[in-house]
């Protein structure tokens, strides 16, 4: 089963590539004075009518033609319960959709965060925009694709020696926000 | 903490060897699986792992996506391949190091990695 939050966040993410969004927003926010873990993923996707929200965190319920389990979203909420936390779907139908999970930092069952940085570099990988925010006790960062390709003008931002970069950057600046915060 | 300010002298220094990217319909295309059962088996680490090595061996025409769980959850993670005459090679079971030789045999070279293909 899921073994890293980041995990999880790249298949919230991959439910929005496939709602068609070409802008995710990826949030990780720590708080130890409130003991809490928050992430967020909202998209600019096709969203989901009222209905199919409801089902959206039903075991098994899935609107892929193929094979999908439809188990992403029931796992991220039940981990995200069994720590004390909450998870909240809100979503707009035509406009987009935003996942809300909030873990119990210090909660014995709550997964570690695992490698966000991978998983924010897959995502740029897979989408056209991508704005990650990180933050911990009153430090932070925050990457926005856009201002990155503005900088870079006719450069693709795909290419090695920016790719290099950006890992580097992540790597970076995650392990300074985090400080001494055993994510 | 490092800023992104300083992607503007590595910008100066690629200048001159623009146009990387392209959105030449005929294209390879690098499919990777990446339902919960994919994401779970390791999908993330083959994803990155061929957008890296397609950017520092600078392959052109090559364009990495997604898919979502094809119903090969036991083969995870999995990869398609599309060539430019859209025929598909599905790799299975695939690694950070089978991404590498997958890019170094059948992406430039044309050479199909029999050994990881679904049997
Ligand atoms: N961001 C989103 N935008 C629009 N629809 C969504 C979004 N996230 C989930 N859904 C809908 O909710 C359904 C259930 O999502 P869930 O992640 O639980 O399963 P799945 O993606 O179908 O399969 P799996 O994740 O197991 O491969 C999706 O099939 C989709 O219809
Ligand atoms: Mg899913």
């Amino acid at each position: 089963m899921m073994s890293e939050i980041s995990l999880g966040i790249l298949d919230l993410a991959e439910n929005s590539l496939r709602a068609g969004a070409s802008l995710i927003e990826i949030s990780v926010g720590v708080s130890s004075y409130e003991g809490t873990l928050n992430v967020s993923v909202r998209d600019n996707g096709c969203g989901m009518t009222a209905e199919q929200l409801e089902k959206a965190v039903d075991p098994f319920f899935t609107t892929k033609e193929t094979e999908g389990s439809g188990l992403g979203l029931p796992f991220l909420k039940y981990s995200a319960e069994c720590t004390g936390g909450t998870f909240r779907i809100e979503s707009v139908k035509g406009e987009g959709t935003c996942v809300k999970a909030v873990f119990g930092l210090f909660h014995i069952n709550r997964m570690p965060l695992g490698d966000i940085g991978a998983t924010v570099r897959a995502v740029m990988v897979l989408c056209a925009d991508v704005v990650f925010s990180f933050s911990a006790d009153g430090r932070g960062f925050v990457m926005d694709t856009r201002a990155i390709r503005k900088i870079l003008g006719d450069v693709p931002l795909e290419s090695a020696p920016v790719m290099e970069y950006i890992k580097e950057y992540l790597e970076e600046n995650i392990q300074e926000t985090s400080g001494e915060i055993k994510l | 903490m490092k800023s992104i300010e300083e992607l503007n002298a590595i910008r100066d220094k690629m200048k001159d060897q623009v146009g990387l990217r392209s959105e030449n319909p005929d294209c390879t295309k690098v499919v990777v699986a990446m339902g919960t059962c994919g994401i779970n088996a390791g999908a993330r680490e083959v994803l990155n792992t061929f957008a890296e090595e397609i950017a520092a061996k600078k392959v052109k025409d090559v364009m990495v996506s997604q898919s979502g769980c094809i119903g090969m959850c036991k083969y995870e993670p999995v990869v398609e391949v599309y060539g430019p005459g859209n025929e598909k090679v599905t790799y299975v079971e695939m690694t950070a190091d089978k991404a590498k030789e997958v890019v170094e045999k059948h992406i430039i070279n044309g050479q199909i990695v029999n050994d990881y293909v679904l049997k």
